[in-house]
């Protein structure tokens, strides 16, 4: 049996026809060629498939494709501006050096948008607290507490402002 | 203005920030198939019958595969160690079982379909008999007389036994005040990179492309190449983006053959991705020694001589290097430590787990783990400071290039500087006045110490090729660097990089040398379909190798544009300099740019000097002469909590040496993933089987990876001991993080628990491991 699902992709609309034991992943790597989220692990334990739904961060291999349906999701592919403008967190990874293979990262700075938004100025614990969802295994993650210092001293000021 | 030693931001994150990657489980093909397998759930059994009637009947499933359908896979997998003189006793292994399973997760039979959902239903529906054989998963065990064999056609679980000593070890013994004797357990561990393994085979027209998350595409061209009967202008591998390594990827896997063969058969591309818990219970573990240590000294601290018996598991099979990596260990056995006597005797055993092999370190982190143990054992037992009967024992700076006991030439060193440049960091009367006052309090903190020295830039072919060590390979590097006429500039490196920032460092190299900027350097690597064969990145190999193979091509392409400006511009070659973006006339404003320079070389022929070639491109294949062998001084500081056994680590202090820093940024960047490695095996990870064989740890949830929540900090800080060996002057980083901290972690978690009369402890710390010491301690 396969359902037809619309879903709000990076702000566009897009269809998919699904079964209804599709993770969302699959769908957005499989059928809507959204290949930057990524699968890590069987348990939800890695947090490489973490994307945004209705703003929230969600890991994607833990919500069913048919939930999605009549939903926004955001990917890492989304988060940048439209003139191609990095995201601080995009920025500040880069800037910090908090990422090596890449693998984990879309993961990990969709995590970080998420605990952002909910805290813009978290210290070093509520960070390491808030990402320990998910795993990187390639910088033990010092310089990605960095990356995510360095978006929010950048982004604190304009949510001010705002 | 240089970029080498400049911390310059990686040229190769744009892309992997944006989700613009290309892992290789991204990438869809045409006519694509996917591939799963039905693996063991016995530890050891006869197959009696495998029945895929079901399966193959399912929709959208094209085959189901067994082992007696690969009458054309013409060889058994490789494994790559001959050591002369020495029996290895070697089990044969197919790409799917022939008859027997020796692990859980063994392959058995290969389903081929449409999509990766029907494939992963049809796994299920294969119907395996199993007629169980006993099983062995203790290593000490299966070495016992009537151990069942993992192996009935071998007659013994013992492979082989190796070893590496000089000096007279027992008179050494024999002559100490003290000696301290431990059983040092180092565990199972798993490498576990975030991306799981992947691979993509597309065979058509005779010839057959792989893309495969690999650290080594030309290995696995080479030996795909031998087990599938053709040759290697046939196959091209490609190692596209790779999600982390950490020795996991440094395998010819049988999964590679798989779909290779299967895609030959069926004239489709094949993907295979594996699901964590394939990975967990079939890609090769580490580690998995028993050591039996013997240090000896004099009551004044000066060690006398070290013996270490290591019984290392092997698992069921051997990969492509398994049996070598104990011995690896026995290279460094001596540390940082002047010891007239060192000896290392390995006896490698077969049991009914997966197969062991290179993980982060491989063979120096148990080295490096029993030394500093140890060491801190004697100190204990001696009652001298631990860093001050390092202190007694440390090579003699002036002494480099320094021979070591069993004959290995340790390159240059300072160990008495970076332990000095340490404290400076480090107030260590501070800290135990601290923990004396806390101890009042019942907060039990504890600091450990780790001085290492590890043996990477692997390697010089002479010592580890056939004649020497007996690895049925050279480990040479290569690089070609091409300039294209705009003055762009292509590099080609043999190496593999995966996270490590070779598409930075390797273009800082390339750029000082023609006086441009790394921004118009592109390094290519991973592709055997591109440039000269090369090794691939594991052995901290790719900067002491590859950048030195790639250093001494730019030279090359450089000592040609002199040629070619000293022709132009009416002065001699040698007056030539690369200064200021320019190949300039030294002492004058008058030069040209590489641009300049490329377009004459590729365009104006009857500009060039009389005789040489057009264009500007050259290549260069180095082997060293010898190892390089980083060192450093690592602090861990551990508070316990003796009510739950919980240990938190409170700081995490490493000075390293790694020669000559390239590139400083990417340097920490592998200290702190190599130090969070090493906690995470000392305190979290570890791969349990059961007694029947049944592995516990299958997936991250049992399997405990350190997360940001577990780690703090790191403080770094860096003395430079350039190498003598390269030109760069550089060391390996790589592992380095990993081989020093698992004896810093586990000696501050003993220091903290002395006065509690826990003396000694094995890894991994874990809250039930420590409490129950605990409580066996108290009087």
């Amino acid at each position: 049996m396969r359902v037809k699902i619309r879903v709000t992709v990076n702000g566009e609309e897009r269809a998919a026809e699904v079964e209804p034991r599709d993770l969302l992943v699959h769908t957005l790597r499989d059928q809507l060629g959204l290949t930057g989220t990524h699968v890590g692990c069987d348990t939800s334990s890695c947090g490489a498939c973490t994307v945004h739904l209705d703003g929230e961060a969600v890991k994607s291999c833990t919500v069913l494709s048919v939930q999605a349906d009549g939903h926004e999701v955001v990917t890492i592919e989304g988060l940048a501006g439209e003139d191609g403008k990095l995201h601080p967190l995009q920025e500040g990874f880069w800037e910090k050096h908090g990422l090596q293979c890449g693998f984990c990262t879309p993961g990990m700075i969709m995590a970080a948008a998420d605990l952002l938004a909910r805290n813009p100025n978290p210290t070093e614990e509520e960070i390491r607290h808030g990402l320990e969802g998910n795993l990187c295994r390639c910088t033990g993650y010092h310089n990605i507490v960095k990356a995510v210092q360095h978006a929010a001293a950048v982004q604190a000021p304009a949510e001010v402002t705002a | 203005m240089s970029s080498v030693g400049t911390s310059l931001k990686r040229k190769e994150d744009p892309r992997l920030i944006t989700g613009r990657g290309n892992y290789t489980d991204d990438m869809t093909l045409p006519g694509m198939l996917h591939a799963a397998f039905v693996r063991s759930s016995e530890a050891h059994a006869r197959i009696t019958a495998i029945d895929a009637t079901a399966a193959s009947e399912r929709a959208g499933i094209i085959g189901v595969f067994t082992g007696e359908d690969l009458a054309d896979v013409v060889a058994p997998m490789p494994m790559a160690w001959v050591p002369p003189g020495i029996e290895v006793k070697t089990p044969e292994r197919w790409p799917l079982s022939k008859g027997e399973v020796n692990h859980v997760g063994d392959a058995i039979a290969l389903v081929v379909g449409r999509s990766r959902a029907e494939v992963a239903d049809a796994v299920d529906d294969v119907i395996v008999d199993y007629d169980p054989l006993p099983a062995v998963t203790d290593p000490e065990a299966a070495l016992e007389p009537g151990s069942p064999l993992v192996h009935q056609e071998l007659g013994t679980n013992r492979s082989h036994d190796w070893s590496l000593g000089g000096g007279d070890v027992e008179a050494g013994l024999a002559a100490a005040d003290v000696v301290v004797e431990r059983r040092i357990v180092n565990h199972r561990t798993s490498g576990a990179p975030i991306e799981p393994r992947s691979a993509i085979a597309d065979f058509r027209a005779g010839e057959l492309t792989l893309w495969t998350s690999t650290q080594v595409p030309h290995f696995v061209r080479l030996f795909m190449a031998i087990v599938l009967g053709t040759s290697e202008d046939k196959v091209r591998v490609v190692a596209p983006d790779v999600g982390g390594g950490f020795g996991a990827k440094l395998q010819f896997c049988a999964e590679e053959v798989m779909v290779s063969w299967a895609s030959r058969k069926l004239g489709h591309p094949v993907k295979w991705t594996e699901t964590r818990s394939e990975h967990m219970a079939t890609c090769h573990h580490g580690r998995d020694q028993i050591a039996y240590v013997r240090m000896g000294a004099t009551r004044e601290g000066k060690i006398t001589a070290l013996h270490a018996k290591i019984i290392a598991d092997f698992g069921a099979y051997f990969g492509m290097l398994t049996p070598t990596i104990p011995s690896l260990g026995a290279f460094v056995m001596s540390g940082v430590y002047d010891i007239p006597a060192v000896k290392t005797d390995i006896v490698g055993v077969f049991t009914n787990k997966c197969m062991t092999d290179a993980i982060r370190g491989a063979g120096r982190p148990e080295a490096t783990h029993m030394i500093e143990v140890c060491v801190d054992q004697l100190a204990a037992e001696l009652d001298i400071d631990p860093l001050e009967l390092r202190r007694r024992n440390f090579i003699a700076a002036e002494s480099f290039p320094h021979e070591v006991a069993y004959g290995i030439v340790y390159d240059s060193g300072n160990y008495q500087g970076t332990l000095a440049r340490m404290l400076e960091h480090l107030d260590y009367g501070a800290f135990r006045d601290e923990q004396a006052e806390l101890r009042e309090r019942g907060v039990y903190r504890g600091i450990g110490f780790s001085t290492y020295t590890e043996i990477c830039g692997l390697a010089p072919s002479r010592v580890t090729g056939p004649a020497g060590f007996g690895l049925q390979t050279g480990l040479w590097e290569s690089a070609v660097v091409r300039v294209h006429p705009t003055g762009a500039v292509t590099v080609f490196t043999g190496t593999s990089g995966h996270g490590q920032g070779h598409d930075t460092v390797f273009a800082q190299i390339a750029a000082d040398r023609l006086g441009v900027s790394p921004e118009v350097v592109e390094v290519v690597h991973g592709d055997t379909g591109t440039g000269p064969m090369g090794l691939g990145t594991y052995g901290s190999r790719s900067m002491a190798v590859g950048g030195e193979s790639l250093a001494r091509a730019a030279e090359r392409v450089a000592e040609k544009c002199k040629r070619i400006v000293a022709h132009q511009l009416e002065a001699a070659p040698e007056d030539i300099e690369v200064a200021d973006g320019m190949f300039r006339v030294r002492g004058t404003e008058k030069g040209m740019a590489l641009a300049e320079i490329s377009g004459i070389a590729h365009v104006r022929p009857e500009l060039l000097p009389e005789g040489l070639e057009p264009a500007l491109e050259e290549h260069a294949f180095y082997d060293p002469e010898n190892f390089v062998f980083p060192f450093g001084a690592h602090a861990c500081e551990v508070e316990v909590d003796v009510e739950t056994g919980k240990v938190e680590v409170i700081r995490y202090l490493a000075v390293d040496d790694c020669g000559n820093p390239l590139n400083p940024l990417l340097i920490d960047g592998q200290v702190h993933g190599g130090i969070a490695h090493g906690i995470g095996q000392a305190l979290y990870e570890k791969i349990t089987y059961d007694e029947n064989g049944q592995l516990v740890t299958g997936t991250l949830v049992d399997y405990s990876l350190p997360t940001a929540a577990e780690l703090p900090s790191f403080e770094t800080d860096r003395t430079v001991t350039p190498s003598p060996v390269n030109s760069l002057g550089v060391k390996g980083i790589g592992e380095a993080g990993t081989i020093a901290s698992s004896a810093a972690v586990l000696n501050a978690v003993i220091d903290a628990l002395r006065p509690l009369g826990v003396g000694y402890i094995d890894m991994p710390c874990t809250p039930m491991r420590v409490w129950t010491a605990i409580q066996e301690a108290r009087p």
